[in-house]
Formats: C-alpha cells, sequence, structure tokens
C-alpha cells in the first residue's frame, strides 16, 4: 500500500479560480471551492512515461519543425533546468512538454489571427523527460510578446508553456515560464492572477552566462517545483535535515 | 500555509486557447511525434475489461460550450490496478496505460475516449472505492487545472463509496456519468453555476 501522500496544495499561494482583471475566468471559475479529501490511490499514482517515447529532435524546437538546410527566425536560446519536489529531491523521469509562439507572438493555430507572420521553419512544441537528477534542456528560438484580447491594451510578455507530469498524478500542473527582465511580466493580467510576487518570481528564468555557448545561443535557468510527500519530509526530519 | 522547509510547488498559469500545440499538435495539424499524440490510445486489441466510450463536453458559467479545452484521464485498470510504481496492490494490465488525453472539438466542444471500465480500488485505510475515472480539465480562463471523478450509473459500490458519500448529497449527481447506451457513458462538465460540477482538491 502506497503511504508517499503529497503535501496539501497550498491555495494561497496558487492562483484562485476567479481573477476578474483576466476576463477569462469571469464564467470559467467554479463558485464552489473545490472539496477536500484524503488522497488515494487514484491520485498517488500516476502515468509513466519512459524516454523511449522521446525523438531525437523532441526538445530542440530550433529543428523539429524546419526544413531540411533551414533554421527558424529569431533569438537562439536554450532552457534548462531542474524538476524538483518541495523537498528539493529531483523528480527523475517524468515527462514536460512545452509550446510557444514564435519569434513575432505568433502561434501555429487556426485561432490565432494576430497580424505577425507564421515561420514556415517553427512548430512551437516539443518535450522530453527528466533524467536522474530531474533535469531537462531545449533549444528554441525566443518567443516574442503579442496582443491578447482581454478588453484593454493588454500584451503577454515573451513565455514558454510548460506541462508537467510528476510521478504521481496528484503533482500534475500546467504554467508558463517568462524571461528576466522583461518590462511587460508586471503588466500581465495573467501573470497577476498570481497572488504573491514572490511566486510570479518562481516563474521567471534568469540569464545563465555558464551555461550560454559562445556564438551560438543565450542560455535561460529555469527550476520548477511540484508538490513533494510528508513521508519524505519525515525522513528529512528523522536524518536531521 | 507551507510549513518551514518545504519549498512553494511552482504557481500555476492557465494552459490557454492553443494548448493544442504543446499537448496535441497533431489535433491541429502540426505533425510531430510520428503523427500520434501523448495517449490519444490507451487501449489495444489485447487489453482486458469492458469496452467503453466516455464522451462529453464542458460548459460555462453563462452556458457556451468550451471550444479550447483539454481533458485528461487516469484510471486503475478492469482488476483495479495502476499501471505505475506506486501501485503495488497487483500486477497491472501490461496492454493498458490508464492515461488518456482528449482535446475538445474545435467547433462541436465534444471530448471522447475509447477505454475500459475500470475496477474497484481501495482506499489507503482499506475501504473499498467505487469504480471511477479521475478527470482534469485545462482551458483558457482555467487559472489552475481542475480535477473531478467521474463514477459510474448504477453501481451498488457508489453507496459505500467514501468520496461519493462526503459530497453534499444535492452535488453528488454531478459526479455520475449518464448510460447513454450499452457502452457508451456520458460526463458533462459545467464549470460554474447551479449544475456545477463537484471539483476535488486531493
Amino acid at each position: 500500500m502506497a503511504e508517499n501522500v503529497y503535501i496539501e496544495r497550498d491555495r494561497d499561494w496558487q492562483p484562485p479560480a476567479l481573477t476578474p482583471a483576466y476576463r477569462s475566468t469571469t464564467f470559467r471559475s467554479p463558485n464552489h471551492k473545490p472539496l477536500r479529501f484524503d488522497q488515494t490511490i487514484s491520485e498517488i499514482a500516476g502515468p509513466t512515461f519512459g524516454h523511449d517515447i522521446i525523438g531525437e529532435l523532441d526538445n530542440d524546437l530550433i529543428l523539429n519543425f524546419a526544413k531540411p538546410g533551414e533554421e527558424p527566425i529569431g533569438e537562439r536560446i536554450m532552457v534548462h533546468g531542474r524538476i524538483l519536489d518541495q523537498n528539493a529531491r529531483p523528480v527523475p523521469g517524468v515527462l514536460v512538454e512545452f509550446w510557444q509562439a514564435n519569434a513575432g507572438g505568433r502561434y501555429r493555430h487556426k485561432n490565432d489571427a494576430y497580424l505577425a507572420p507564421l515561420d514556415p521553419n517553427f512548430g512551437g512544441c516539443g518535450r522530453t523527460v527528466t533524467n536522474a537528477d530531474g533535469y531537462f534542456s531545449f533549444r528554441t528560438i525566443r518567443p516574442g510578446p503579442y496582443p491578447w484580447p482581454n478588453g484593454g491594451n493588454d500584451w503577454r510578455p515573451a513565455h514558454i508553456h510548460f506541462s508537467l507530469f510528476g510521478s504521481g498524478f496528484a503533482q500534475r500542473l500546467i504554467s508558463q515560464m517568462y524571461f528576466e527582465g522583461d518590462p511587460l511580466i508586471w503588466l500581465c493580467p495573467i501573470v497577476g492572477v498570481i497572488p504573491d510576487k514572490k511566486g510570479i518570481e518562481q516563474l521567471i528564468a534568469r540569464l545563465d552566462m555558464d551555461a550560454t555557448i559562445p556564438m551560438d545561443l543565450i542560455a535561460y535557468k529555469f527550476d520548477i517545483i511540484l508538490r513533494g510527500n510528508n513521508s519524505t519530509m519525515f525522513e528529512n526530519k528523522l536524518e536531521g535535515n | 500555509m507551507t510549513k518551514p522547509n518545504i519549498l512553494h510547488e511552482s504557481p500555476s498559469q492557465t494552459a490557454g486557447p492553443y494548448v493544442h500545440i504543446g499537448c496535441a499538435p497533431n489535433f491541429v495539424g502540426i505533425q510531430m511525434y510520428g503523427g500520434k499524440d501523448l495517449a490519444s490510445n490507451m487501449l489495444d486489441p489485447e487489453t482486458s475489461g469492458e469496452r467503453i466510450t466516455l464522451t462529453g463536453t464542458i460548459t460555462d458559467g453563462d452556458g457556451k460550450l468550451v471550444l479550447d479545452g483539454l481533458v485528461e484521464i487516469w484510471q486503475a485498470d478492469a482488476n483495479g490496478v495502476y499501471p505505475s510504481a506506486a501501485d503495488t496492490s497487483g500486477t497491472a494490465d501490461p496492454h493498458f496505460t490508464g492515461f488518456g488525453r482528449c482535446p475538445t472539438n474545435l467547433d462541436t466542444g465534444i471530448y471522447q475516449f475509447q477505454t475500459i471500465k475500470p475496477g474497484q480500488t481501495k482506499m489507503r485505510d482499506g475501504r473499498a472505492q467505487a469504480p471511477h475515472i479521475t478527470m482534469w480539465i485545462v482551458a483558457r480562463g482555467i487559472n489552475i487545472g481542475l480535477q473531478t471523478r467521474v463514477y459510474f450509473p448504477d453501481e451498488s459500490a457508489n453507496a459505500t463509496d467514501p468520496l461519493l458519500q462526503s459530497v453534499p448529497e444535492d452535488r453528488r449527481h454531478t459526479l455520475i456519468a449518464h448510460k447513454l447506451d450499452d457502452q457508451t457513458y456520458q460526463f458533462n462538465i459545467v464549470l460554474q453555476g447551479d449544475e456545477e460540477t463537484v471539483f476535488l482538491d486531493i
């Protein structure tokens, strides 16, 4: 019987359902608070995806949609970091998916009608599985900011969407990554749904000159924290950590 | 409040209206991953269990269909075992993934899974749980993924299922699918309002 129950989700740290400045939440936010219930195997267990599902170019958005011999337009970057749990332990062997607009701020999607052009060499999606240290990395083009209909002059800061699986379905999370120094971060109503400034800072990738490759690409470091389990916390206490 | 020495979970952000690009690229015509979207198929011809179709829609508080949603399901196999290292109650069916993912149709709003009816599982204290499927929903305007459970009608075990019994009686029906025919179950999600689906914080 599994005993590694996950730490209760801190709903004051996470965004509330209704955030009027982000207008799409008006009719899509439940009125009721979610019902608390003891974790069961249904939440403690989670789907597993082996390294064998990952193709050679799945984590290379510079090449994974480009025509042979061509590449997308834009700033070449690498994003890398670790998936950790709340006990700072690496989460190995879990699937990380990412998607984004192109350098002009346009998504390859039939519902995106923004003026900026599609890039014929950029699809905008990729995926990878973390290694034993919880580490992941991918190459891409820095996405552009773009305007969006929210009732005013609203612009999304440059961002990359992340979908994360942990070991248990209770850890499932979708979020977004922003770039250090972008002034649009602090103006965005979607970023603004996060109650605490420190929470927003958790989603801002840092320029990483150590991993930057001279004459090639700029690196950004981005760590992600998933729910941790209580039994690990107990072990930590026994070890005096 | 999170305890000292425990890190904060990264905050959630909406999956946005273009979630397909990352989670189901082939569904929107982006040829990736050998043409097969992750978890678009849960079964193979040798999967044990009763084949079922699980289908439905997502409706918002204004009565409008959600056309940009993504639905994920996670469930035990026909014997009530999850295909996960965390489930040590038995050996899971190697022909069943337990995990499915389906966007709502961009025009009709309908999602649909071909799966099997799950078996019973147990609570950690040993009490039986009625057969159920965990469901997780994201879309534009949803700040953090909404989790719920799909139960089956005409299951005597529902009467003693600890989670169902903890739900206020007037809302319990929102967690029980409707049987459309011998093998098709309909589970419509209502995000907000009088018939709001019960969402879970587990």
